[in-house]
């Protein structure tokens, strides 16, 4: 093994680590109150034989407009970190869950005013689900549209403060 | 190249039917429904992307998904050809949307354990996003068909008018025989059973009749389409053909 790539396996620890620091800052362009990592969908940020710094990123749905702008969000924060030679790949399967958002994520959302998911989603059919409303935690709530203003949330209303609010989808 | 015409069969239904949806933007009956709309549509045209980036890496000539969605006429498109039909009233698409959401959610539990791997992997994901979109579609028709007598009216005669273009769905050729063979797709017998048990649960809540069979059948995934495929096209392709490479 030459030099050159005996101190890239030496550099691998600080800069996998450097490069989490830096996705865990990233705000989620639809979603400022999660990052990234809250959202689970940075899948790994690994060093390979090669000394390249690989991180696998997950769509939450095939169609989000925000996945092609958070790939370039991800690549200048890699690049402002200085992890040295980087490679940001889309990872499709194991496919995305919103069980994935970390507790810390839940805990933001419902803060920011929009209804965690489940923390277990029905892998094969979807459940009805009981949704208190974020502000006066009545559950006298309803559904007024299963497609809120991104693929990602529900739109609903609650019947005893009148205000409408925003769920996060099971999926 | 069996494979990459199954792949672009795949694609480009939901390329299809995402641009069909396309055109209810700003148009909807309400605000909320022009957000679902848009929004299965956006899922639909997220699928077609996953699906014709890999049929482009299949073919091996270079082409990217866009290359491949913008520069083909319209008899090298291999969708079904429900999914060009016009939109007709809300109705009639909420009609077209379950009888496709049903067919993909059954299509793409099945592929998720396809020998391909790659479409194994864009299947589970694309089967999360169906199930709301049958979710969306079959609550709709169930109040529209157990709603006011002109709207049961109304979804019925598009159920009538729609049902023949099923039959092509589950018309087994040689390419999905082939496929079925190698594991890579499933059997559509298999598929009609699932689908058929689906739709008649949400037609009997919708208080609709299931129209009877009859024998005649499209060949939209054959590429012999309905007058209707030409004028998706050319809005859709129109430019790129102008400008070929243009880009925002």
């Amino acid at each position: 093994m030459s030099a050159a790539a005996s101190n890239m396996t030496v550099d691998a620890e600080p800069r996998e680590a450097a490069a989490w620091l830096a996705l865990s800052q990233i705000e989620d362009p639809e979603l400022p109150a999660l990052t990234l990592v809250d959202l689970g969908i940075v899948r790994f940020a690994k060093v390979g034989a090669d000394g390249v710094l690989e991180v696998g990123l997950s769509p939450t749905y095939t169609g989000c407009p925000a996945t092609d702008y958070i790939g370039q969000l991800v690549q200048n924060a890699l690049r402002q970190a200085q992890v040295g030679a980087f490679l940001v790949r889309q990872v499709l399967a194991p496919a995305w869950s919103s069980d994935w958002i970390s507790s810390d994520g839940r805990r933001k959302l419902a803060t920011y005013g929009i209804v965690p998911p489940d923390a277990v989603s029905s892998a094969r059919e979807l459940k009805p689900r009981e949704i208190a409303c974020p502000r006066c935690r009545s559950t006298d709530t309803e559904c007024t549209s299963q497609f809120g203003s991104t693929p990602c949330k529900s739109l609903h209303r609650c019947r005893a403060c009148r205000e409408p609010f925003e769920s996060f989808k099971c999926i | 190249m069996s494979a990459l015409r199954y792949v672009l069969r795949l694609g480009d239904l939901s390329l299809v039917l995402g641009q069909r949806l396309g055109e209810w933007i700003g148009h909807a009956p309400v605000l909320e429904e022009d957000l679902g709309l848009a929004n299965i549509a956006l899922d639909l045209i997220g699928q077609a992307r996953l699906l014709l980036a890999y049929a482009g890496e299949i073919e091996g000539r270079g082409r990217s998904e866009d290359e491949i969605a913008f520069f083909r006429q319209h008899s090298e498109y291999l969708n079904p050809t429900l999914v060009e039909q016009p939109n007709g009233d809300f109705g009639e698409t909420i009609v077209r949307q379950v009888l496709i959401d049903a067919f993909q959610l059954e299509l793409y539990e099945r592929l998720a354990v396809s020998s391909d791997e790659r479409l194994a992997a864009i299947a589970a994901k694309a089967v999360k996003e169906t199930r709301y979109h049958l979710r969306y579609s079959s609550s709709w028709l169930v109040r529209l068909g157990d709603g006011t007598q002109e709207s049961h009216a109304r979804v019925q005669a598009s159920l009538d008018r729609l049902w023949p273009f099923t039959v092509e769905l589950f018309e087994e050729d040689d390419l999905d025989r082939e496929m079925a063979e190698q594991s890579i797709a499933p059997r559509l017998a298999d598929v009609r059973v699932g689908w058929s048990k689906r739709i008649d649960e949400v037609l009997a809540e919708a208080t609709l009749d299931r129209p009877r069979e009859r024998p005649y059948s499209w060949f939209g995934k054959r590429g012999q389409h309905s007058e209707h495929l030409g004028y998706i096209l050319a809005e859709m392709q129109h430019l790129q053909r102008a400008y070929p490479g243009a880009r925002w």
